[in-house]
């Protein structure tokens, strides 16, 4: 079997298993869309309002479809010793993983699609102005936070404690960046903070491409903070990738 | 020297199986041609982690055909030689050849030959025991057909249900069916049988002798005794990281030498027993003078140490 044929295969069944899954599958795709109906529901009588929360909530979902689901997911198949037994097959490594992310990227897709979808129907929020921007800011998100969440996985020393290192970085994270408001109405040294992590930056991105028509090439200072996210990310997840979980 | 001899035979692992006819100058064709028959050859093997040496420096070979047992307490350095022959580790020294390959450089043609069962491993958890085996099998040249291993482990009733359904000594049966569903012609068994009522293990017992069967190889590390005399041809005890004991289960004596016990209840009535070389000489002495005396030898009884008898002896802490 050709190596395409192998990737195809790995994720097909990971796609399976993400579906058989319905408390995971459920909480992955409801609580970004749960999130967008509550606060367009706060905010539905101020358009303003409403512009700052459709990118910002489409930014949470690159983060919590990658970053976080990577971070889990790669705890729990480390520990249960799946990663140990995958390895002791002919599969090639970079194709199991590969399937692995191409399912965490399926899942990001569907969701900027339905929140993108949401955001028109229901928000009045206008379609995407610039299509090649929401896709390079995507793809680059995507990049930036599964690597970050494949690193942060060799720092949880179990998957019970998985949920409190995830959201130790997630929620104040989503805060700081500003996914429910305009961060540039935060006080002046939480905003110095959020300019250095990578979601505002896709934050913003998005919300070029998505309301405000900011194009591209205004925006490439952004796209290169999340690029140095990502080659630190990238470093990370390779440098320290274990096939097992630690043993005292 | 001996350096000098390993290195040649590591050069000698990867040129035999390219080009078996040409023969090796000298001591290297000796060797190569005791590599022909050999599925594993381990030539000074060490592993150390940190400043624990785990395995200091240990040679055995496993013949190709044959089921090979690792015995010794836990901690012993069982699971560390076998898992550098399986490629999860590297060695800190020596040398180790695996049908030919350096397990270390994790080449895909040495896993495509190769089965594993490890100790304890997780697997996927929201498929069936048939949807994984098949995945599985797509991932060898020449899988075995998905159904016939589904038998031959005892996994029929289970073949549609799911793996997170499935019970502890159902799940390894699950590990055993992986790790056959390539066609391996080398299995590694880590503990296979941990946690199995004894109706399973005899049938996992037969299903590793239908491999034998099969001409595969078996390399079993298990801490059953009569698992190990049940199914080896040969077994290794290992003990603080090094081989102390190699040979046939029956075979296998402390210092080199069978020590028979020989029993009996004497004339008074009392159970006695005395230990031998030479059971011929006391069992003609005991009985002379018994028929002598007009006594029967009430209870009489010969019997050879068994593997259990040996490997208390030998891993016994002074």
């Amino acid at each position: 079997m050709s190596d395409t044929a192998l990737l195809w295969r790995q994720y097909r069944l990971e796609r399976r298993m993400f579906w058989r899954n319905p408390s995971a599958a459920f909480f992955n795709f409801l609580l970004p869309l749960l999130f967008l109906a509550l606060f367009g529901a706060i905010f539905s009588s101020s358009q303003s309002e409403l512009d700052v929360i459709v990118p910002g909530i489409a930014s949470l979902s690159v983060m919590s479809t990658t970053f976080s689901a990577l971070a889990f997911n790669m705890t729990f198949l480390r520990e249960q010793g799946i990663l140990k037994r995958v390895r002791g097959t002919p599969l090639p490594s970079t194709i199991y993983l590969g399937g692995i992310a191409l399912s965490a990227v399926t899942n990001t897709v569907i969701q900027v699609a339905i929140i993108t979808i949401s955001g028109k129907l229901f928000f009045g929020v206008a379609w995407p102005q610039e299509w090649f921007e929401l896709i390079v800011f995507v793809a680059a998100g995507v990049i930036c936070f599964a690597s970050l969440g494949v690193a942060l996985s060799h720092f949880i020393p179990n998957f019970e404690s998985a949920p409190a290192y995830v959201n130790a970085i997630f929620l104040p994270v989503i805060f700081i960046s500003g996914v429910f408001y305009d961060s540039d109405t935060a006080p002046a040294f939480l905003l110095d903070i959020a300019q250095i992590l990578p979601l505002k930056h896709l934050i913003d991105g998005l919300s070029g491409a998505m309301v405000t028509g900011v194009g591209l090439s205004d925006n490439l200072g952004s796209l290169a903070v999340i690029g140095l996210w990502a080659a630190a990310g990238i470093a990370l997840a390779v440098r320290g990738f274990s096939w097992e979980s630690r043993r005292s | 020297m001996m350096a000098d001899a390993r290195r040649t035979n590591r050069v000698g692992c990867g040129q035999y199986r390219q080009d078996p006819e040409t023969p090796l100058p000298g001591d290297l064709g000796m060797i190569a041609s005791v590599t022909s028959d050999a599925a594993i050859e381990v030539r000074g093997l060490r592993k150390v982690y940190g400043d624990i040496e785990a395995v200091r420096g240990i040679d055995f070979t496993v013949r190709r055909g044959e089921i090979f047992g690792l015995l010794g307490p836990n901690g012993a350095g069982k699971t560390t030689t076998v898992e550098v022959l399986e490629g999860y580790r590297d060695a800190s020294a020596g040398d180790v050849c695996v049908l030919g390959y350096d397990p270390a450089r994790r080449e895909r043609a040495l896993r495509e030959r190769v089965g594993i069962v490890l100790q304890s491993c997780g697997v996927y958890r929201h498929v069936s025991v048939r949807e994984v085996l098949t995945h599985w099998a797509g991932l060898y040249p020449h899988p075995r057909d998905v159904q016939e291993v589904i038998e031959l482990t005892g996994l029929g009733e289970k073949a549609d249900a799911r793996t997170r359904q499935l019970s502890g000594g159902q799940l390894r049966r699950l590990d055993l069916a992986l790790a056959l569903i390539g066609d391996p012609e080398l299995i590694f068994l880590d503990e296979p049988t941990t946690g199995f009522d004894p109706a399973a293990r005899r049938s996992a017992w037969n299903t590793i002798r239908s491999l034998k069967a099969l001409g595969k190889t078996v390399l079993l590390t298990t801490h059953y005794l009569d698992e190990a005399q049940e199914l080896c041809d040969r077994v290794a005890i290992i003990k603080g990281g090094e081989i102390i004991a190699e040979g046939a289960p029956s075979e296998l004596g402390v210092g080199g030498e069978i020590r028979y016990k020989v029993a009996y209840r004497n004339g008074s009535g009392e159970l006695t027993s005395q230990e031998t070389d030479d059971p011929t000489t006391v069992l003609f002495e005991l009985t002379r003078g018994a028929l002598d005396r007009g006594e029967r030898l009430e209870e009489l009884s010969v019997t050879r140490p068994s593997l259990e008898d040996v490997y208390l002896e030998l891993t016994a802490d002074e």
